[in-house]
């Protein structure tokens, strides 16, 4: 099989290269769009192959040799090590990546679905620290690059409806924290993307939906935070009141809420 | 022994320009047998192996990025030495440093060396390279009698000039795209001194420089050009010679304790004065525009009142040039710097060399050194680069806020080379585009190159950043 080739590093005219993990639709293709339009060479990876692949030929169309996909289940964990060498050898080269994979259950109380659960815990989670298991090496070797982590508001609180997905995205906030306190020292950015709602197949499963966002003003957000390096952003910035408010609502109050 | 891709290995290493950098699985084999342990984990996993000596290039030729590169400098031994007849043995990590400080008591010398002592004699091989005598005595390869090396699928092949002659002409200069060497038999230089008798001589224009260093080739073992990269006008190309030759007098016994390494030794101090660890600050301060139109100036001037007079200077002394200012790219840094050397056959040189240095004046991107060398044909080799010709070497800061324009300036550079039938010489480059690279060198090379490459290493094993970025068509296999 001949793979797709990667524009080979010029050393006076260097493309950053980045990995989006979860990139198929949504946010994820959004912000690919975007590094894309800003100069990266990218790499994205997902479950669905055929989206991944026309993204991949529509960014190619554009610049040449500036992007490929690869079909990536973040469940199964065991595959990352391997794929990540793979990856970064075909990219030539890691400056950014950017964990992108989630999914969205609605918890119905009366069955209590575990498969479901677990598998939110796995894809918005596990495949994160597996993924950055390897990834954080990488970059603290090179002494530079950036992680971006797209967590969401939700993951502030426990949420009664979605108890599961608070969970994966507050489990995600921490880990992502913990890493950026190893790696800032070693000159690695770790950004946390907090994401109000988004318009995109998973707002189906919310039980609202408030003034969400298109992927579009999403993605131009979350890069300007890449441009600007910062550590915790909410997105769209409006909300990050909210998320500060949210924050400091007493126990005794919160949990007599419909939220 | 079976090795891992283990991302503990992984190390970011540097061109060493520091113009660009990679990060990389690295190994350093101290044996055969562990260079090819490595070339079957290279089998096993699909990731390449780029060859790496000392890592002197200046740009991105022993990079390998995110995938393995074999750093040689633990495989430095010299095996064997005869002082009677000049042979040495040697693995390919041993340096010329090494080397010349082994021998030269003895009264033997490397015939061709690099403008640094850095660098090893398995990257020397790798690219084939030049000194100042290059029309006298060839490349680096001419003065190899034997090599072994093993090629990726794992054999082991000796090659001389009668045997595997393919080979013995292929695998140097091929920039480490077809096997490694791992052990070399070299000729060296009988000398009676280490001493070279020099001659300064200034020269008005780029067309009395050229002049000169014909009129001087013929009498002089080494010729070497500096030239002034801000002088504009009548004076384009104005700049100095240092005509060269191995010094013999009747009585070489008066000159016997210049064999010694004392006397080779550089100097701690430039001009007895300043510390020369530190003269890359001064460099630094003179690294902009009236800073380097200042030093040509200074230079120049120094070269006009110096003019016919003859010294006589330590070998070590007259070669290393590069090493009198220890670490001088730390003048370059952050954005590191970046050597464009194109080789012009003679008819062709005056005209295209005008034509270089001007290009850069109206960019206003002026060469912090200029340096003009004199060539012979290389064509036995596959890959070759040098003509019946010159070369000038033309140093640029590659500052991140020019880069922009410097990039450009370069592919303007190229396009004036390769109308003036010029070559290119891939140890130095960091800037050439594929299609520069091929037409330097020329479609039935290329293909040669191929065939070999399909030879020795139908897997594509051996890959560089350099080699995916000049001829993408060499890694059509992947």
């Amino acid at each position: 099989m001949t793979r797709q080739r990667i524009a080979a590093p010029r050393p006076l005219e260097p493309m950053p290269r980045a990995i989006i993990v979860g990139a198929s639709s949504g946010v994820g293709a959004a912000l690919t769009r975007e590094l894309h339009a800003q100069g990266y060479v990218v790499a994205v990876l997902g479950r669905r192959l055929p989206e991944l692949q026309h993204l991949a030929n529509e960014l190619n169309q554009v610049r040449a040799e500036t992007a490929v996909a690869y079909a990536h289940n973040v469940q199964v964990t065991s595959s990352v090590p391997d794929l990540c060498r793979n990856v970064c050898a075909h990219l030539g080269g890691l400056d950014l990546f950017v964990y992108c994979a989630g999914v969205m259950y609605p918890n119905n109380p009366a069955t209590n679905d575990t498969a479901a659960d677990l598998e939110m815990l796995q894809t918005n989670l596990l495949g994160a620290v597996a993924w950055l298991n390897e990834i954080g090496p990488r970059l603290q070797s090179a002494g530079s690059g950036q992680i971006v982590g797209i967590g969401s508001i939700a993951g502030d609180r426990g949420r009664r409806g979605i108890p599961a997905y608070s969970a994966s995205k507050a489990g995600l906030h921490t880990y992502l924290e913990g890493l950026r306190n190893r790696l800032s020292r070693h000159g690695v950015t770790v950004t946390t993307i907090k994401l109000w709602q988004v318009q995109t197949a998973m707002l189906a499963n919310a039980d609202r939906v408030v003034q969400p966002a298109s992927p579009e003003l999403a993605a131009r957000l979350i890069w300007r935070a890449i441009r600007l390096k910062r550590q915790v952003v909410y997105v769209p910035g409006r909300w990050a009141a909210a998320g500060l408010v949210l924050q400091h609502i007493p126990s005794f109050i919160f949990r007599r809420l419909n939220l | 022994m079976t090795l891992e891709l283990n991302s503990a290995a992984l190390q970011m290493l540097h061109a060493w320009g520091e113009n660009t950098r990679a990060r990389s699985y690295v190994h350093q084999p101290t044996t055969a047998a562990e260079l090819q342990a490595v070339f079957a984990l290279a089998q096993r996993t699909g990731i390449s192996i780029a060859l790496r000596g000392a890592g002197q290039s200046y740009g991105d030729a022993a990079l390998n990025s995110e995938q393995i590169v074999v750093c040689l400098s633990q495989m430095n031994r010299i095996t064997h030495w005869s002082a009677a007849n000049g042979v040495v043995e040697l693995e390919p990590g041993v340096t010329l440093a090494q080397l010349w400080r082994n021998c030269i008591s003895d009264g033997w010398w490397p015939p061709v060396v690099s403008g640094t002592m850095f660098t090893s004699v398995g990257g020397c091989a790798a690219m084939n390279i030049h000194g100042k005598n290059n029309w006298q005595v060839g490349n680096f390869a001419e003065h190899i009698l034997e090599f072994t090396a093993v090629l990726p699928a794992g054999s082991v092949v000796r090659c001389s000039r009668t045997e595997n002659s393919d080979l013995f002409y292929a695998i140097p200069g091929s920039f480490g795209m077809l096997g490694c060497i791992t052990a070399l038999r070299l000729q060296l230089k009988r000398i009676h001194t280490g001493l070279v008798s020099v001659t300064a001589l200034a020269a008005t224009n780029l067309q009395a420089m050229l002049q000169l260093v014909d009129e001087h080739k013929n009498a002089s073992d080494y010729v070497v050009g500096w030239i002034d990269a801000a002088a504009g006008g009548t004076g384009l190309g104005r700049g100095q010679i240092h005509a060269a030759s191995y010094y013999n007098p009747p009585d070489t016994a008066a000159h016997a304790h210049s064999l010694l390494l004392q006397h080779q030794d550089l100097p701690a101090r430039l001009f007895g004065v300043l510390p020369a660890h530190y003269a890359w600050l001064g460099l630094r301060l003179a690294n902009n525009t009236p800073g380097l139109r200042l030093l040509n100036a200074l230079k120049y001037a120094a070269a006009r009142l110096q003019h016919g007079s003859t010294y006589l200077q330590s070998l070590a002394g007259f070669n290393f040039l590069l090493d009198y200012a220890p670490d001088w790219k730390r003048a370059y840094r952050p954005g590191g710097l970046i050597q464009h050397q194109s080789f012009i056959p003679i008819g062709n040189a005056l005209a295209g060399y005008r034509q270089l240095l001007q290009a850069c004046q109206n960019a206003r991107l002026l060469p912090t050194l200029a340096v003009l060398k004199r060539h012979q044909p290389d064509a036995q080799y596959a890959v070759s680069y040098c003509p019946d010709g010159y070369s000038l070497a033309l140093d640029f800061s590659a500052r991140v806020r020019t880069r922009e324009r410097l990039s450009a300036l370069l592919a303007q550079l190229d396009q004036i080379v390769v109308a003036a039938q010029g070559r290119f010489y891939f140890a130095k480059d960091s800037a050439l585009h594929p299609t520069t690279a091929q037409a330097s060198l020329g479609a039935a090379p290329l293909k040669t190159l191929q065939a070999l490459k399909q030879r020795c290493d139908p897997r594509n094993l051996l890959q560089s950043n350099l080699s995916r970025r000049l001829l993408p068509e060499l890694h059509a296999l992947e």
